[in-house]
This record gives C-alpha cells, structure tokens and sequence, in this order.
C-alpha cells in the first residue's frame, strides 16, 4: 500500500455526529491499534465522549476506575452512590489488648467515643506486639459502624442489670474484663455522659491513678488539663486514662474486625443505688442549646397555639427561626442559628422551615433532622433523614392526636 | 419542694476546698462546694459539720463560714500532702451519714477522684453529680441526679453515702461577712502522706488546645472541588410525599420513638 495517508471525510463525520446510528462503533476505542512500525499507538482522540453541549469531554473519575468511552458520563452518577470499601485490618492473635469504655449516648457512638477510639490505635502503634482495642459498651446498641471506627474486639454487656444508672454492676464487669484480657490500657471518655464516672470508679477500685482530662498522649507522656483549665500537666503515660475530647484523630481509613467477645460469666453485685427512673422535666426549662429534642417553628406555622400544643404534648423543647422569631412570634431566646443558639440536640423537627444557610449552620450537630414542610424542593428536606411534605397545620393536628391516643393507651395498659 | 429535713437529726458533712477563680486565680469559695454546703445546710441546718483538709486559707475558709455555720473543722496539713487517708481515718470515726463533695476541685489536678476513693476505702455507695437531695426514710434517701442535656434521674440509695454535687443544684446563698470572721475554726493538724507520684509530674500554664481541622482526603480536583464547595446535603433521606396525613404523622412519631425521645 502506498505510504499516503488518506481520509475518508464520510467516517469522520460520522464521527462527529453523535447522533448517526453508526457514531459508537466508529468512537469505540478499538483494540491495540500497531502502526507500520510494530509500535503500539495510542489514539489520545479516542478518550472520552461527546457533551451535551457539543464539546468533548474527559471524565478522569470513570477513568480512574477503569471505565471509559460514551458511557462515561452516565455512570458518573451511579459510581457515587457505591460505597468504597476501606482496605479491611485484621489482628489474628492479639499479644495485647487496649480497652475503650463507650459512652455510647443513645446506643450510638458519640464523636468523644471516636476520638477514644482513635487514640487507642495510637496506643496500639505505638507499643511492641500486635495489639488489639477492645470497645466495651453497657446497654443495648442501635450502632452499626464499629468497624469503622476502629473497633477490633467488642465486648457488649447487655441486660437488666446495666440499665439507668447501675454504674456498681459495670463496674463488677469492667473487673471481669480486667481479669480475663489483663489490658495494657484502660481508655475512658472524660466526659458527664457516664465516662468520667465509671473511669474513676474503676481506677479507685483497681488501686491505679487515673491521667485526667488528658488531651494529648503517646506511650511515655501524657498532657493533662488541670483545674478551672488553667494549668497543663505532663506526667507518665499511666494504665488508665480518661481522655478529653478531640484527644486524638478518628479512625477513617481502615475497617476493623469488630469481632464479638463474650465474657466467661460476670458476678452480680448487691445493688445499694436504685435507679427509679427519668424525672420529667418541663422542657421549655431546658436551655436550648442543651436540649435534646426540639420542635422547631418557622414561617410555614399559622396556628400557634397548636404549635405550642404540639410542643407540650411530645414533651419538646420549642425552637424558632429568625422569621419566626421577628414577625413576634417566639422570644429570642428561641431562635435557632448564626444569630440564636447554636442547638445540639439528638433530634430536631423543623416545621415550615425552609433552612437558610444562616438556620442550618445552628443545626449542624443535630443527629436526627426531621423536616414538615409543603415544599419538597427546599433545603431542609435536602438536609432532613425524614421528609412529609405537606400541610403544617393538617400533620401536627394528626401528630397531637396519636401521641394523645398512644399516651391514653399507655395509661389503660399500666392500669 | 424541700421536705423539711432538719428534723430528721441527719449527720452531714460537706467537703470544702479552696476554689479559684476561672480567669484570675484568685483564691475562692469553690463553686460546686459551695454548693454542696448550700445542700448539706437545708439538709442538717447549722448542724452541717464542714470538713477542709489542707493548710486552709483564712479568708476563704471564712467565706464559707459566713453561709450560716458557727465553727468548722480543719485537719491542717501540708497543701500538697495526700488529703485521702487523713479524711478517711477521720470519717470512720466519726460516721456522718451523707458525706457532700463536689466533682471536680478547682485547682490542682482536679481529678474528681477524691469521692471516689473515699467510697471505695469506707465502703458506702457513690451517687455522682446530684442536684438535690429528697426525703430520707428508714435509712433510705431519694436523690435527683443531674444528667446531661438537663435532664434528672431519681435515685433511692442507702445511708451512709457519698455524693458528689453538680452544678445544677441550688445556688448556694451569700456569705455573710461579719458572721464569717466570728465563726469558729477547730483545727486539728494531722499528717497524710506526701503525694510522691505528683512530685514527678511538670506544671505549666494551660496552652491552647490546637482547633481539629477539616482535612478534605480527596484523591482528585474534581472531588476537592465539591468537598469545598458542596451544600450539606443529606442524601438519602426519607421523603413522604403521597400519604395522607394520619401515614406521615405517624412515620414522623415511629421515628422519634425509635430514638427514644417520646416515651
Ligand atoms: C445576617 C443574617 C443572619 C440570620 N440569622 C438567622 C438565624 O440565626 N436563624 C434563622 O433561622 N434565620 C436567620 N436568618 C434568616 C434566614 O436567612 C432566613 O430568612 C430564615 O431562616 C427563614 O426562615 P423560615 O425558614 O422560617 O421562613 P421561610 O424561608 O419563609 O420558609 C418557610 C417554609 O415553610 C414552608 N411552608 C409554608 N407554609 C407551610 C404550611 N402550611 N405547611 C408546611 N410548610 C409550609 C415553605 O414551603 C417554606 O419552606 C438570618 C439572615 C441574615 C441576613
């Protein structure tokens, strides 16, 4: 064959139409493609596919994952949705063990517990031998990412006798742990939800002297806050430590085990504290950036008394937006976001609140949003785990009734 | 409201220790004790004995005075010296039946240790952070125990106890000057240990905390870009749309009954 190139003008126009039906297979990136040499020859126009506007585009997230050609595109969306899996870490036999005591605030890890978490692997890498960090949580637990957070072992104690407050009975656990996995270090949260209790109960049973409030560890020294937070103090890295928060980084890169152990038996103790219970507490006592469930009133309320109704049937406490709040409403005090209160409560229902930036920066720590609105497009319904569109009025008038009939029923069963 | 307890002849002993002001240092009534002594006074009255181990800083030993008690004990000792075997020699002789300290001292280590070890060396049972104490029957108190998010836990514990008081309960009352200097201070000097361990340990001015900072791990620009630029979005959320009212509503209640909200 001669050495001329030619070009056929009728395929390349083929090949910029993407609307002829003989398009893909003229752009579909052939096989090895040799020239006259032998070489293999790369087509760099071969990559990638057409726009909608015309214009060729280059996706290099499909080609990172080893998809190319037309369809590029297209996949974007669906490969978001698939999860990475992180790379798995697995201690077979354990020459120590590093114990996390959970908080474990309403059966989940908390981000304290995270930071625990974290700073038991840094125990872990910092000591000879393999390790293993050993979570131990009391109470039943609705948490399914502890592999994810770190957790190598895991040790639940469940049962009538760690509900409320039996911190006398976890502690007889935590000897129990004690006795069978001998732990290197003994990791608490210093914190007001159980962990700095439980901690110092444990230390002054075990005869050690706990490192408190520490907030920044390794293997031989341990920096600890010191009273009103005035002083820092460097000391040995002791066997137990009750940890501040954000005391070390979170485990985000691996998963772990999360193997279950179960604990040969735990003795009972002769229970001298008696829980008998949550007290009620009038909730628009509670200060709102500490509450934990708030009911939350925006321009989308029209019947106010059946908000404050509302309010006070599911035992919530009242928040407000600025709009809310402005037209007279609600008191200041109520207002949530930039301008209000910062609120950290576990679950927050936003009720005809559309969720301006300036609101939604004040719920950023909320666990739980739920949304009630008439506009499923806004920005709240983006940020909420639960959305009902529809009428404010129409749904807290159903939601008052089912909580009056489920309380009602309540008291029929209890008599 | 408070039953009136001070008929009940209630030994009680509240804990006292040198406080220190948050921002100057200066030396203070400490918040959380003052408070257990507001506790212990509506509890025993003037009967309250209140309790200090250390060298015992005049003024401050006198501010607490002037809450409305005649005398006070001291067990006067080296500041630094061990405070735990001395107060436990001298509250197994001296049996009060509710021993009142705070969580946490204001200086030092502030380990909230102290009732801890006390309760494990005497034996009574420990009930943390209480905010008020209720009737006490038969040899059995009813506690309210502060929780977080502002929440109250009741509690039935035996006599003898220990409590630690939180800063939910009562505000303690005003002190009064004058009765203050008049109040009498019995002190007796003792000898605890010196605390060895704490000898080894380096105190410094508190530093900052470093602030954690977001750190974005994208492999590429593009996914860089949307991790600074992106809205919060949840992604996933449940959206109801068609149900009637009655079928939203109660999705809305199934879901604050699963996180234990409404009960
Ligand atoms: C400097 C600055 C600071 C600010 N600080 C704050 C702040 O701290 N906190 C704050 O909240 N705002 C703040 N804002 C105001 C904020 O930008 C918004 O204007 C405000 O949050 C909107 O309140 P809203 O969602 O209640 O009202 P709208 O935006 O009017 O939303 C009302 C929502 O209710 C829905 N609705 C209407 N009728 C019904 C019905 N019958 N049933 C159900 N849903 C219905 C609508 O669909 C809409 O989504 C600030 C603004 C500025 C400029």
């Amino acid at each position: 064959m001669s050495d001329l190139i030619r070009r056929d003008p009728r395929t390349e126009w083929i090949a910029r139409n993407r609307l002829h039906p003989l398009h893909a297979e003229l752009t579909a990136p052939a096989g090895d493609v040799r020239g006259p040499t032998g070489l293999l020859r790369k087509n760099p126009h071969g990559v990638g596919f057409i726009g909608p506007n015309g214009l060729k585009r280059i996706d290099r997230l499909a080609i990172q994952l080893g998809e190319s050609g037309p369809q590029g595109g297209q996949r974007r969306g669906a490969k978001a949705a698939v999860e990475v899996q992180l790379p798995l870490v697995t201690v077979e036999s354990p020459d120590f063990y590093v114990v996390a005591v959970l908080d474990m605030v309403g059966g989940r890890l908390t981000g304290h517990d995270k930071d625990v978490l974290g700073q038991g692997h840094k125990l872990v890498a910092a000591t000879e031998g393999q390790g293993a960090v050993v979570a131990v949580t009391f109470g039943d637990s609705k948490e399914e990412a502890f592999d994810k957070a770190g957790v190598d072992r895991l040790i639940q104690f469940t049962g009538e006798q760690y509900e409320g407050y039996s911190p006398e009975q976890r502690v007889t656990a935590l000897q129990a742990v004690e006795r069978e996995l001998d732990p290197e270090y003994w990791l608490f949260p210093d914190s007001i939800a159980g962990g700095q209790e439980l901690g110092c109960r444990l230390a002054a049973r075990l005869g050690e002297r706990p490192a408190t409030q520490a907030w920044q560890v390794d293997a031989f020294t341990s920096l600890c806050r010191g009273g009103s937070q005035r002083i820092d103090i460097s000391r040995e890295t002791p066997r137990l430590l009750l940890l501040g928060e954000e005391c070390a980084d979170q485990i985000d890169e691996t998963r772990h085990e999360a193997t279950v152990i179960e604990l040969a038996g735990v003795p009972g103790t002769l229970a001298r504290i008696e829980d008998c219970g949550a007290v009620d507490v009038d909730p628009s006592q509670v200060p709102l950036g500490e509450a934990e469930f708030i009911l939350s009133a925006g321009n989308g309320i029209h019947d106010w008394d059946q908000f404050h109704q509302a309010a006070d049937t599911l035992r919530a406490t009242e928040g407000a937006s600025r709009v809310a709040v402005d037209d007279g409403f609600m008191p200041r005090h109520r207002q949530v976001g930039a301008t209000g209160t910062w609120v950290t409560a576990r679950v927050y229902v936003a009720v005809g609140i559309s969720g301006a930036i300036q609101h939604m920066q004040g719920i950023g720590q909320c666990d739980k949003v739920v949304a009630i609105n008439s506009d499923a497009g806004c920005d709240m319904v983006k940020r909420a785990d639960l959305s009902v569109i529809g009428d404010s009025q129409q749904i807290l008038a159903e939601l008052i009734r089912l909580v009056e009939s489920r309380q009602q029923g309540g008291a029929e069963n209890a008599a | 409201m408070q039953p009136d307890l001070s008929a009940k002849n209630l030994n009680v002993t509240s804990l006292i220790s040198v406080g220190q002001h948050p921002k100057s240092g200066r030396a203070r009534r400490a918040e959380q004790d003052a408070r257990a002594v507001e506790l212990g006074l509506t509890l025993s009255g003037d009967q309250l004995e209140m309790l200090h181990v250390g060298a015992g800083d005049d003024a401050v030993m006198r501010s607490y005075l002037g809450m409305g008690l005649p005398k006070m004990t001291l067990l006067k000792q080296d500041d630094g010296a061990d405070a735990v075997p001395v107060l436990c020699d001298y509250l197994a002789s001296h049996a009060p039946d509710i021993l009142l300290t705070g969580v946490r001292a204001e200086s030092g280590e502030a380990s909230g240790m102290l009732p801890f070890l006390l309760a494990e060396k005497l034996g009574w049972p420990l009930v943390s952070r209480i905010a008020e104490i209720g009737d006490v029957k038969d040899g059995v108190a009813e506690v309210l125990q502060a929780l977080p998010r502002g929440q109250r836990r009741a509690i039935k514990v035996r006599l003898p106890f220990v409590a630690s008081v939180d800063n939910a309960a009562a505000e303690p009352r005003q002190s009064a000057f004058g009765p203050g200097q008049r109040a009498g201070i019995n002190d007796m000097p003792v000898a605890g240990g010196e605390d060895t361990v704490r000898a080894g340990w380096e105190e410094s001015p508190a530093r900052k905390k470093p602030k954690r900072l977001k750190v974005v791990k994208a492999k590429t620009a593009a996914d860089r870009f949307k991790a600074a630029t992106a809205k919060a979005s949840g992604g996933g959320g449940k959206i109801l749309k068609k149900e009637t009212p009655t079928e939203q509503a109660q999705a809305v209640l199934d879901l604050l009954i699963e996180e234990g909200v409404v009960r």
